[in-house]
């Protein structure tokens, strides 16, 4: 979205405002409710998407007048950095909003929230508020050449594979066409990983040309960034997206918030949920048939398991089996256990094996 | 069992002497530190039950120094009415001998045990004589004695006797030597002087402790208070043993006499009922009575119809008294909050007839993190021991203080909270734990009183603690219309580059009230404070406003404005001071002349309710307009 465009939605937010006020009428801000309870799974995408719950946040409470001044300090915010051609990280905001008076948020969480709640209600991305998270973005490795905008406002080409060190190419806060084009790539899928130490493993291995992948280090629960790529990469270049994570419920959840999109950012799963990423592993069969190393679930671990069980995300007999199966055997392992066979054994064995099965399924 | 051989007061002479020698523990001489304690509180409610016996406005006199490592002299004076001179040996000397044993009556010292048991023990620990002066109103001198106690024979061992000069018009002086231990805190003589002030609010006390440091509490009410009554002993409140030396002492010559003359409530016809009922004779001397006779007419006193004892024997403090009182030692803490005082009527157990008085501060500077304060009296006097095997703090413990906004884990215990609860239980005959008096023991009757009365005092802290909330909500939408709208206006203006808006049309459709509201400045140690009366109404208003700083006064003049024909959207201030408190809970405010419901952040002037000088007004509440 241009920046002249992002401008206009916020000022007709900020207009209903003022008019409402100059007609001597209370104003208020309409928008989805932003509960678990307002989540649905979307069908016809198979992604997570707010319900048609709306709350409205009236001027007539002092919870909604302090919430209304503080957005309208956010617009200000924003509408400034756009003339400026800067852009800010939300902790940035947070601590700017201490010079806001009345707009003065009292925890990053609510600037936080804010920033999503103003998202959900002019329907545009953060990327367009030029608000960037914290986190860096992951990282890339494998035969894909892009663009990216520099701060001198050229595009430079890069190819992921000979333009860059073993760190690989860094993913920007925002990855949206005017900051990020595909030039193009010579890839069968791109394999997603949780860990640092399997990313490295898997380029130590060159398990990129081996296997004409592209290798995505997700670090962790990955930043919208991350999983705006891995969209972009599915839409635009066709590469089907398969996830490799340890053998545990937080790592489903990984999986789950890039296949279908998380509660926080429900209002742009279009943009960012891939319905079609696979699942590899590590699963609970896995720890089985591979007779892998393991911890025991701890009381937390069995608490999101039986979660997991009543998660729409989850119903399917795939994750039914494994998620009970996990319970049944009580553990959990990482995915360098596969290391106890030897350190080429995930690149030779353990990952071509798992790519056949899920192309023949 | 009393031995059938000699009389009673033989066998009370030959041995109580020492038996209280032996056992002093019992009377609460059980350590070095509760013993001086022990000394100034005989020798204080003597002083304050002659008084109080005498309408006189005390004035008392305390002084402890140290004598030696661990010996001390105690000294305490007062303004009562003095001693005759040839009862000092008696009164002082004797163990036992005393105005009171043979009558009832409520009173703060004991039966002629007391103050001869803390000479007794000053003795004991120094083989010191004690020092007393005393003058009456009619007597042109004052006369000073000497004298300790001959334990064998229960008499005073007199040192010598004398007139002096002493400049005032009646009093006692008593000095004693003891060993001892001075300490202070919770349970020491000066808390015991503070609390003895808020029950006798029209005494005056004066402190000197070892160190030669002076503290005074002045009398802040110029009312004596009242004497209790003496009474006969209700049948139904009394013992075998009791009876037993009720009889033994009577001068009836038959029992029909001894029925009538020594008991509260029979009647003529009410003794021919027990005698018949015990089958005992009329005309029997009361004296012969064998211990199966007396427990055949303890019997009988159960089978007849007894009317309950009188009540106007008792004497409470009265609301007055403790207000002020809680008020003059406790004001310190600035409370946010004095309740009402509880007075319970006269109930009885046992045939004995008691009563509750209870009366709570919350809020000011009180710690509300630590457990409420407990401040418990039996008979007007403080009770500073033993506080877990009385009846008032167990009554307090067993009630469930939460629902009063009060913190307390499991609806048990002693709750946590900014307040400081006054129990006072009067009575005659008060069920004490032990011979010291210091906790009443737990009888059902007493503890459903006190009970009742913490219920009452708990409601009147929900009541304060509710006002404080709908305070809060009304400073809430205060800064709403006054700081939140016009921001923003002026913000969402600003962005778009446009004039702010005129925001008044809104904040009628939100507010539509008279909006009293106030803004405190600290400077130093005092508040200055602000109070803004805005109209957020269409209509012109005229009122007056009061500002209560809740010290339990009247409202003073200069806390009173005449408000008249406010314009809409105009604020009328006023401003005044007072000195700065922690956990300032706000003023309350009042107002005349204005319907209730187009007034926030203050209440109608209670007196007010009623008088139909209010001012309607027509405007449609839309308030309640929802889209």
């Amino acid at each position: 979205m241009s920046q002249n465009e992002t401008s206009v939605k916020l000022s007709s937010i900020v207009e209903r405002v003022y008019n409402t006020l100059t007609t001597g009428e209370i104003p208020e801000i309409l928008m989805p409710s932003r509960n678990k309870d307002n989540i649905v799974l979307d069908p016809k995408y198979s992604v997570w998407k707010y319900g048609s719950t709306t709350v409205a946040r009236s001027a007539k409470t002092v919870d909604g007048a302090e919430y209304m001044v503080k957005l309208l300090y956010v617009i200000d915010f924003i509408n400034e950095m756009i003339r400026e051609g800067k852009s800010s990280t939300l902790r940035e905001m947070y601590y700017i909003s201490e010079g806001w008076n009345l707009g003065k948020f009292h925890t990053q969480d609510e600037s936080n929230m804010l920033a999503e709640d103003l998202e959900v209600i002019s329907s545009m991305m953060r990327e367009d508020f030029k608000l960037r998270p914290e986190e860096n973005g992951a990282s890339v490795i494998g035969n894909i050449t892009l663009e990216e905008k520099t701060r001198k406002g050229e595009f430079k080409r890069i190819n992921c594979k000979d333009d860059v060190g073993d760190g690989g190419y860094p993913i920007p806060y925002s990855v949206e066409s005017d900051k990020l084009r595909f030039v193009g790539a010579d890839a069968e899928y791109v394999l997603a990983l949780e860990t640092g130490g399997m990313f490295d493993r898997l380029v130590e291995n060159g398990f990129d040309e081996d296997s004409r992948c592209i290798l995505v280090h997700l670090k962790g629960q990955p930043a919208r960034s991350t999983r705006r790529l891995l969209k972009r990469m599915n839409t635009e270049l066709n590469l089907p997206i398969y996830v490799f994570t340890d053998g545990d419920p937080w790592s489903f959840r990984i999986y789950g918030s890039i296949a279908y999109g998380a509660i926080k950012t429900a209002h742009i799963s279009d943009y960012l949920a891939v319905p079609t990423a696979e699942f590899i592993g590590v699963t609970a069969s896995d720890i089985l048939n591979y007779d892998l190393p393991t911890d025991k679930l701890n009381d937390k671990d069995i608490a999101a398991l039986n979660a997991e069980l009543k998660d729409p995300r989850f119903t399917s007999e795939f994750w039914k089996s494994e998620i009970e199966t996990m319970l049944q055997i009580g553990k959990k392992a990482e995915q360098q256990a596969l290391a106890k066979y030897g350190l080429d054994y995930v690149t030779r064995t353990y990952l071509p094996e798992k790519i056949s099965q899920l192309a023949g399924r | 069992m009393v031995s059938r051989k000699g009389t009673i007061s033989e066998f009370r002479e030959a041995s109580i002497s020492e038996f209280f020698e032996k056992n002093r523990h019992i009377l609460g001489f059980d350590s070095p530190q509760k013993s001086l304690f022990m000394i100034v509180k005989e020798a204080m409610d003597n002083s304050l039950d002659a008084c109080e016996e005498y309408q006189i406005l005390p004035e008392i006199t305390v002084s402890i120094s140290k004598i030696g490592d661990d010996e001390y002299s105690i000294m305490v004076e007062d303004n009562g009415p003095g001693i005759e001179r040839k009862h000092v040996p008696d009164v002082f000397g004797r163990l036992l001998y005393g105005s009171r044993f043979h009558s009832l009556k409520q009173s703060r010292g004991q039966q002629g045990i007391g103050i001869t048991a803390a000479i007794l023990y000053g003795q004991i620990t120094t083989a010191a004589p004690t020092y007393i002066k005393t003058k009456r109103e009619s007597d042109d001198v004052a006369y000073e004695f000497e004298l300790g106690l001959d334990v064998k024979h229960n008499v005073a061992d007199l040192h010598y006797e004398r007139p002096v000069i002493w400049n005032v018009p009646h009093g006692t002086h008593i000095a004693i030597k003891a060993k001892g231990k001075y300490q202070t805190g919770k349970q020491s003589i000066f808390e015991y002087i503070k609390e003895c002030a808020v029950a006798n609010p029209n005494a005056t006390f004066h402190f000197i402790d070892p160190d030669g440091k002076r503290y005074d509490i002045l009398r802040v009410v110029e009312t004596p208070s009242l004497p209790a009554i003496p009474v006969k002993p209700h049948p139904l409140g009394l013992e075998v043993g009791e009876i037993m030396i009720m009889a033994k002492s009577s001068e009836a010559p038959n029992m029909k006499s001894f029925l009538k003359m020594e008991f509260n409530r029979i009647s003529d016809n009410v003794a021919d009922e027990i005698l018949e009922k015990s089958s005992l004779d009329k005309s029997k001397d009361p004296k012969q009575l064998s211990l199966p006779e007396i427990k055949l007419l303890k019997e009988a006193f159960t089978k007849v119809k007894l009317m309950p004892p009188p009540t106007d024997c008792l004497s409470g403090l009265g609301p007055e008294f403790i207000r002020k009182g809680l008020k003059s030692v406790y004001g310190e803490n600035k409370p946010s909050h004095y309740s009402k005082p509880i007075s319970r009527p006269v109930s009885i157990y046992n045939g004995n007839p008691f009563s509750v008085e209870a009366g709570l501060v919350f809020g000011g500077n009180l710690r509300a993190d630590e457990p409420i304060r407990i401040v418990r009296f039996a008979n007007k006097v403080p009770l500073l021991y033993q506080p877990g095997a009385c009846v008032i703090t167990k009554s307090i413990s067993e009630m469930d203080w939460r629902p009063y906004g009060f913190d307390q884990k499991g609806g048990t215990g002693i709750p946590f909270g900014p307040a400081i609860v006054f129990v006072h239980v009067y009575g005659i005959r008060m069920p004490f734990t032990s011979e010291s008096k210091e906790a009443i023991a737990s009888v059902p009757e007493i503890s459903s009183e006190i009970s009742t009365a913490l219920k009452m005092l708990g409601r009147g802290v929900k009541l304060f603690l509710g006002k404080k909330d709908r305070r809060q909500k009304v400073y809430e939408k205060f800064r709403l219309v006054s700081a939140l709208l016009p921001e923003i206006g002026r913000k969402s203006a600003a962005i778009l580059g446009k004039p702010s808006p005129e925001l008044d049309p809104v904040i009628s459709k939100i507010a539509n009230v008279v909006f009293v509201t106030e803004e405190i400045n600290k400077q130093d140690d005092v508040f200055n404070i602000t109070v803004r009366t805005i109209n957020y109404t269409k209509n012109k208003v005229s009122m007056k406003l009061f500002a209560d700083p809740a010290t339990g006064d009247d409202i003073p003049q200069n806390l009173q404005w005449e408000i008249d024909s406010l314009e809409p959207s105009k604020e009328f201030s006023a401003q005044f001071s007072m000195p700065a408190i922690q956990d300032y809970q706000g003023t309350n405010y009042y107002f005349t002349g204005i319907d209730p419901v187009r007034v926030q952040g203050a209440e109608p002037l209670p007196a007010d309710f009623g008088t139909g000088s209010v001012e309607v007004m027509e405007t449609e509440d839309e308030e309640n307009v929802t889209k």
